[in-house]
């Protein structure tokens, strides 16, 4: 063997030479000590891929952001590509991303809903005059709506929902540093059970209950889906019983459409009688397991049940594992079916094509049962009152009950349960007290930002399913929202088109490119209603989901009923 | 009864295939509908996002998207209906209105703006959105965003076709934007440079750097555009040159059978090197006054220190004068021949011919010594077949894939987009690797064994297999041979006692065993991790083994691959550039296949075998070869103990190189014929899938550089052959008389189908992918099986050399450096040496990422700059062979594996110490 040479023979790149290499290999690198601490913080968890928002709101929760670094090693720990966790991460509004050196965000943020009914009542100033207040050190940011019209305007400091809020009320939350979710009074697991509360799950996990019975029950009761579209719950029930094992249940808690705040009432008054529903669904149509999607801006609900879920698997009635609380992180596009599913799956909140439906290619790729938390909270009182008890109301041809979240210029907001196909004008003198003093009756919104706008000439309509479409409107998710004289119609069209533009997913041109392109020929003090016009039929003719075939519709119907406002 | 599907388009009954959907039928149909999204390529599934594609379905509330929607019985279709067009043409407009404009767009030409013709909008009423800053960090791509219609075609070609994972679609809503990882520039990414995207984008968003100018603004001009297959490995990728001017300026990827359209970066951005400046251009003769030596180093843009001009007369003279006048004086055995595998087979068949009739010797050999040497001879031993049993592309219907000793991301990018694909379809993935790589991510198990231990942890699978029962009895009693005493051999090599060896733990080695041999198809892949041991035969051994006793070869989804690096190593070894056969593998040593050549090529030849690389350099040493011919092979770089080989170039009393460049080994040259580059001649190449593809001449030769196959001839008559070749085609025209192999395919069917793969039974079907289904061409028509032992590297790490040294290649740089390091891109992106090491050994040595080290082993020394590296174990460097100003084949030991005759590059004791930071000039 030869000696190793003591000097080395400088010898030459044999092309340019002149670059210099990396120190790395290409791209971020793992950082150990934040890798290690990332592992602790996920301990045991399963790595699964559907899990992904989960464990990234875990980090944002202890870390208060998403570093950059913890991404990487998130990455790396569920074994999926980085690009992927900051597709995830950059599309929930809830998530903060800070990248390497970026400034971190202030350690408190006080969200002020922008969407209709908090603007009419003053967002817009309580926005800025919080901006003014705290000069960057809580971060002040508009956000959509929360599910509190009824006491509108309303801000979220850190968790903690405020009410009407002022800034005094918000200073004095700050000051108190109250920022965690107010849990509120509900009837829990034992007073539930007192009341004679999952007799009908435990008659049917015993067998004494006949699925095709209740499936007919659900069928004569005229249940339909309280999500918004309405479907007739027994049939679909029928379609997921159908499909091949294993089956899935999925329930929508992403109420997200403005001026709907209906779930979270049943869900912070009796969370139970949903909990039942949504157990006898998952029997009747066979689930392995059932997945509750629970929107960001319900913490006190997470809370809720986090606390009274255990209890049902303590009394037996659910297997451990089988309800799985799913939290949301900031999209409205989740509360459409197939964005939530793929949610529920850890992913960017896109819609599916359709077809397949979710009933047959749903969560997983397979049938998934998707029902809506109002749904659900009916179920026990129709099967165990009979389907009259629920069917045999209804005024103007409509059949059911019909919970309206009522809010805007009325004398009392709030949820109100009427009969189905009840008008407006009926629900504002019956329900609501007549309108709030000092306001004319104008318009409204009969259902949400999506529903379109009626003028208050038409206030005889009956407001259900099927009856508005004419009128290019439609009744969805009830939320029912009153503009008076003092509402200018502009204003309400651009602020509806603003939400549709921020919380449209991006996928679809019509929708992605139609909301940023409208919103902008709105801003013009005089709409271009002709090439308005053209936009909103391409975005309702072409656009994928239900988000961007409605964005027009409050345009169309404030150019129909209101011309002279916008031209 | 059909399962096809009728419906009405507009206005006609038409059938549509299942899962035909309405774009499909509309397009067979000749019905044109815009598409943007959508992309017909293969590998793209449609996405149904840009919208561009809506037609109108009777009943329907809404329009369809006709490149998602499948037609359903009865359905009616209507694609030219005035609300469908008038969605499109608004759809057109929306996305118009954020354009740059036509003629300042990145790409004018774009599939956006011919689409945007198609529907009558060149402009937009709509307002546009601000502008988006341009992202110049990559030196190949221009990244312009303000072009971008987010349709995420790639993120798909990223993503899903590639299986990259850099591309993503981040944020929401108009927000929305294409992001390389964490939206980091690209040029920091972790992009690996395929330009899949940038081949896929209808805008010009992505696109060649070279095509837009320094305003971002697409060139016009118009391109010539010449059909070939790639250049660097084994894989074949086709592609279409992009021509201005004798210049290739962008290169697209083709459908060839082992691309797909897939291309990696240097097949892409890898051309440039054709006309680097230090092109040889003329023939040079060794100045009197230039002595030679070992360690000369001569610059490559002046080699007038050294050479002077000549004529093509003169140097062909001097050339074949030398080779002849030694040939006379010594005979043939102090002659020998190193062809390449980066030429034509028709070169490589001219070559071998030269050598073995004009310098009357078999000893020819060329660089397929230095990688699957080892794993021939096994698979020659064991199935009588030298070449893949299936092509990678079989892995599609594969259940379990094994990946062993091979880094297929860096080393076989387009094979390893098919495997990453087959993980996402659902397939086993197991990796065995003593480095981590990027295949990890998308491996069920990566078995990070101890290097050199490959015969352990391959006999414990072999033995739980065996011992549990889980072979194929059947099959290996009706087709394999030796298995009593295979069995018999294995018993001592239990789980529990090689791990102790190979590092891996016995119910891992279990699992994997047994997920093997369960499957319902499975197949294995192989590269020089294998092979370049002293042991590398043994290992090949093994895997046959494993794949026979269970049966999993010659069904779909099975098999036995090698993965061969060069683009030719295959044809050229077919075409008998290599010291034992004649074309076809036909031994020399065989009296009736001797007569037979001897008879073809109307002269008598050497029954002795010739001698192989390594031993060639050793039989220089030893005054016994005195003259050399080295057409395209860099010796002074890829040989073990390089300097060592570069002692023995320097005592050749004559030495003759055909090249591009004056390499490292033409320093040494006493004649230096400029040869050709591949795009600039035509000419066969076999790939690693036996796929037999046509390479086309697009370029005009430089200066007075010669086609190699000319030159060749040129050598042959003047050492006394009477050759009259005047096209490859006619070499073509010769080997398919003498090779069996060709059978069935002629230089016009190539020209006609690009690609035919052998072996093949008619002039008119499809060759045969996957072989051997029905027995072996052994002699008994069984495979062999043959036992291996445990044989330890043969330098092992100790006090004063405690670390492993393992060589290889890495992305960008292909062998020995000599074209890739004169390419911009590919130079740019690695442009300097470095040793990858882990971090432990980095900080226990006092050093970081990017410090000079000195790598030392009992050959010699080099420095180079330390790159952290997560994927090398501790205790391990990895230095790639392509540096020349770091030549990692200094250190590597030429021990050989006594079948294969291959060096073990894989293996061998070195230390590390830091070194004094690199001269003001690096």
């Amino acid at each position: 063997m030869t000696q190793p040479a003591t000097t080395i023979r400088k010898r030459k790149h044999p092309g340019r030479g002149r670059g210099k290499t990396r120190t790395h290999p290409k791209g971020r690198q793992i950082d150990p000590k934040v890798q290690q601490e990332l592992r602790d913080l996920l301990g045991d968890k399963p790595r699964d891929r559907d899990l992904l928002i989960e464990y990234l709101h875990l980090i944002q929760d202890s870390q208060g952001y998403l570093p950059s670094a913890h991404l990487v090693a998130l990455a790396e720990e569920m074994g999926i590509p980085m690009v992927e966790v900051f597709e995830v991460a950059s599309f929930y509004a809830h998530f903060d991303i800070v990248r390497d050196d970026e400034a971190r965000p202030p350690a408190l943020t006080i969200r002020v809903c922008d969407s209709l009914t908090c603007e009419m009542m003053g967002a817009r100033d309580l926005l800025k005059s919080l901006a003014e207040k705290y000069q960057g050190s809580v971060r002040v940011v508009p956000a959509p709506c929360m599910g509190r019209c009824d006491s509108a305007p309303v801000a979220e400091v850190g968790h903690n929902h405020v009410s009407a809020a002022t800034v005094e009320t918000v200073d004095a939350a700050i000051t108190a540093e109250h920022t965690h979710p107010v849990l509120p009074a509900y009837r829990n697991f034992e007073a539930y059970c007192a009341d004679g509360g999952y007799a009908l799950l435990r008659a049917c996990l015993k067998g004494t209950k006949d699925v095709e019975e209740v499936l007919s029950t659900l069928d004569d009761s005229a249940l339909r889906g309280m999500g918004g579209a309405g479907f007739p719950t027994g049939r679909k029930w029928r379609f997921v019983r159908a499909g091949a094992k294993p089956r899935y249940l999925t329930v929508n808690g992403d109420e997200g459409e403005p001026g709907t705040f209906k779930d979270r009432h049943y869900l912070e008054t009796d969370p139970h009688r949903f909990l039942e529903g949504m157990l006898v669904a998952a029997w009747a149509v066979e689930a392995d397991r059932s997945y509750v999607y629970l929107r960001d801006e319900y913490p006190q609900i997470r809370e809720l049940l986090q606390i009274e879920l255990p209890k049902l698997v303590a009394a037996g009635l659910a297997p451990e594992g089988f309800i799985e609380l799913r939290r949301g992180a900031g999209a409205y596009i989740c509360g459409e079916e197939s964005a939530m599913i793929e949610s529920i799956e850890g992913k960017r909140g896109l819609p599916r094509h359709r077809p397949p439906y979710v009933a047959q290619v749903g969560l997983f790729d397979r049938p998934t049962l998707v029902n809506n938390v109002e749904t659900l909270f009916w179920i026990r009182d129709i099967l165990e009152k009979g389907p009259g008890w629920f069917g045999d109301h209804g005024r103007n041809g409509g059949k059911g009950m019909r919970s309206f979240s009522v809010s805007g210029r009325v004398a009392r907001p709030g949820v109100k349960l009427a009969p189905a196909g009840i008008t407006v004008r009926e629900l504002i003198d019956e329900y609501c007290g007549g309108m709030a003093d000092g306001h004319a009756f104008k318009a409204y919104l009969p259902g949400g930002a999506s529903g379109g706008i009626l003028p208050a000439s038409k206030s005889d309509l009956p407001l259900e399913f099927g009856k508005l479409e004419a009128e290019g409107c439609f009744v969805g998710s009830h939320a029912v929202v009153i503009l008076s004289d003092q509402d200018n119609m502009g204003d309400v069209a651009r602020n509806l088109m603003r939400f549709f533009e921020d919380e449209s997913c991006g996928q679809c041109t019509p929708c992605r490119v139609g909301t940023e392109k409208a919103v902008a020929l709105m801003n013009n003090p005089k709409w271009d209603a002709g090439l308005l016009d053209e936009l909103g039929r391409t975005m309702a003719d072409a656009s994928i989901c239900g988000l961007g075939q409605a964005a027009a519709n409050p345009l169309f119907s404030v150019l129909k009923h209101f011309p002279e406002e916008v031209t | 009864m059909s399962d096809n599907i009728s419906f009405n388009l507009n206005g006609q009954e038409v059938e549509a295939q299942p899962d035909e959907t309405i774009w499909q039928v509309s397009q067979r149909l000749g019905i044109e509908i815009p598409h943007l999204c959508y992309s017909p390529e293969p590998g793209y599934r449609p996405d149904g996002n840009c919208r561009a594609c809506m037609v109108e379905i009777e009943g329907e509330r809404v329009l369809a998207a006709s490149c998602i929607r499948t037609p359903t019985d009865g359905m009616t279709v209507n694609t030219v209906s005035d609300r469908a067009k008038q969605s499109r043409k608004m759809v057109f407009e929306m996305l118009a209105a954020d354009q740059p404009s036509r003629e300042v767009s990145p790409d004018p030409e774009s599939k956006f703006w011919q689409w945007a013709d198609n529907v009558e909008v060149s402009d937009s009423r709509l307002p546009a959105r601000p502008t988006i800053k341009a992202d110049s960090s990559h030196m190949a791509m221009a990244v312009n965003l303000d072009a971008c219609i987010s349709c995420n075609l790639c993120v798909r070609a990223c993503r899903e076709v590639q299986v990259n994972d850099v591309i993503g679609m981040a944020f929401r809503g108009h927000d929305s934007k294409i992001v390389f990882d964490f939206d980091d520039p690209m040029g920091n990414s972790t992009c690996v440079a395929c330009g899949e995207c940038v081949q896929a984008c209808p805008t010009g968003a992505l696109m060649e750097a070279t095509l837009v100018d320094e305003k971002r603004v697409g060139k016009t001009d118009p391109l010539r555009e010449v059909d070939s297959v790639c250049p660097y490995c084994g894989v074949g990728c086709q592609l279409t040159y992009q021509i201005k001017e004798n210049e290739i300026v962008a290169v697209q990827g083709r459908s060839g059978p082992a691309n797909e359209n897939r291309l990696c970066v240097k097949g892409r951005f890898g051309f440039d090197y054709v006309k680097h400046p230090h092109r040889l251009t003329k023939p040079m003769i060794r100045r009197d006054d230039a002595p030679k030596s070992a360690d000369i180093e001569i610059d490559p843009s002046n080699p007038w220190t050294h050479f002077r001009e000549a004529t093509w007369e003169e140097a062909i003279d001097r050339a074949g004068g030398g080779l002849k006048m030694i040939l006379d004086r010594d005979g043939p055995s102090a002659m020998a021949g190193f062809g390449s595998a980066k030429g034509s087979n028709e070169e490589a068949y001219l070559f071998q011919k030269l050598v073995r009739t004009g310098f009357g010797t078999n000893n020819v050999d060329h660089c397929t010594r230095l990688c699957h040497a080892s794993s021939v001879a096994a698979l020659m031993e064991g199935i009588g077949s030298g070449a893949v049993t299936a092509p990678f592309t079989a892995c599609r219907d594969s259940e379990v894939i094994i990946v062993i000793g091979a880094n297929p991301t860096e080393n076989h990018p387009v094979a390893a987009t098919f495997f990453k694909q087959a993980t996402k379809r659902g397939a086993k993935l197991i990796v065995m690797d003593p480095r981590g790589q990027a295949l990890r991510k998308h491996a069920t198990h990566l078995l990070q064994f101890n290097p050199g231990s490959d015969v352990a942890m391959l006999n414990a699978l072999l033995n739980v297999i065996i011992t549990e029962d889980l072979y194929d009895r059947q099959y290996v009693e009706s087709q394999t041979e030796g298995f009593e005493e295979l069995k018999a051999h294995i018993v001592e090599f239990t789980p529990e006692a090689m791990s102790e060896i190979c590092g891996i733990d016995p119910e891992t080695l279990r699992t994997v065993a047994r997920t093997y041999a369960r499957a319902e198809s499975a197949i294995i892949f192989w590269g020089m991790g294998i092979s370049q041991h002293i042991h590398g035969t043994d290992n090949a051994r093994c895997l046959i083994a494993l794949s026979m006793i269970t049966g999993q070869v010659g069904r779909p989804g099975t098999g036995l691959h090698p993965l061969r690096g060069q683009n030719n190593v295959q044809g050229a070894s077919d075409a008998g550039l290599i010291p034992i056969c004649y074309p076809d593998y036909q031994a020399v040593g065989s009296d009736d296949v001797r007569k037979r050549f001897e008879d073809a090529w109307e002269t008598p030849l050497d029954p002795e075998r010739g001698l192989t690389v390594v031993e060639i350099m050793d039989a220089v040493h030893n005054d016994e070869i005195k003259a050399m011919y080295i057409m395209g092979e860099n010796p002074a770089m890829s040989d073990p103990d390089a300097d060592h080989a570069r002692a023995a170039l320097a005592k050749l009393e004559h030495l003759v190189v055909q090249d591009l460049f004056l390499t490292e080994t033409a320093f040494h040259a006493d004649v230096v014929l400029p040869a050709s580059a591949w795009p600039e001649k035509d000419g066969s190449v076999t790939n690693t899938n036996r796929q037999v593809q046509m390479g086309r001449q697009a370029l005009d030769l430089p200066g007075d550089a010669r086609a190699d196959w000319q030159i060749i001839q040129d050598v042959a008559r003047r050492i006394g052959l009477d050759w009259n070749y005047d096209h490859p085609r006619d070499v073509f025209n010769e080997m398919t008389t003498v090779m069996g192999s060709f059978d069935n395919i002629t230089w016009e069917r190539l020209e006609r189908e690009n690609a035919v793969t052998y072996p093949v039974d008619g002039p008119d079907v499809p060759g045969n992918e996957i072989v051997f289904g029905d027995g072996f061409p052994t002699p008994s028509g069984r495979a062999k099986l043959v036992p291996a032992s445990i044989i330890p590297p043969a330098e092992v790490p100790d006090e004063e050399f405690p670390m492993v040294l393992t060589t290889g290649r890495q992305l960008e740089h292909w062998h020995t450096g000599a074209m890739t390091r004169r390419s911009r891109v590919l130079d740019g992106l690695e442009p300097e040496a470095i040793a990858q090491m882990s971090s432990r050994d980095l900080f226990r040595l006092g050093l970081k990422g990017g410090d000079m080290v000195r790598v030392e082993t009992r050959r010699g020394a080099i420095e180079l700059k330390a790159r952290v590296d997560g994927a090398i174990p501790e205790g391990m460097i990895f230095v790639p062979f392509c540096y020349a100003e770091a030549p990692a084949n200094v250190l590597t030991n030429p021990q050989l594996d006594p079948f294969g005759k291959i060096p073990e590059f894989k293996y061998c004791a070195a230390r590390v110490s830091g070194a004094a930071a690199a001269d003001a000039a690096d």
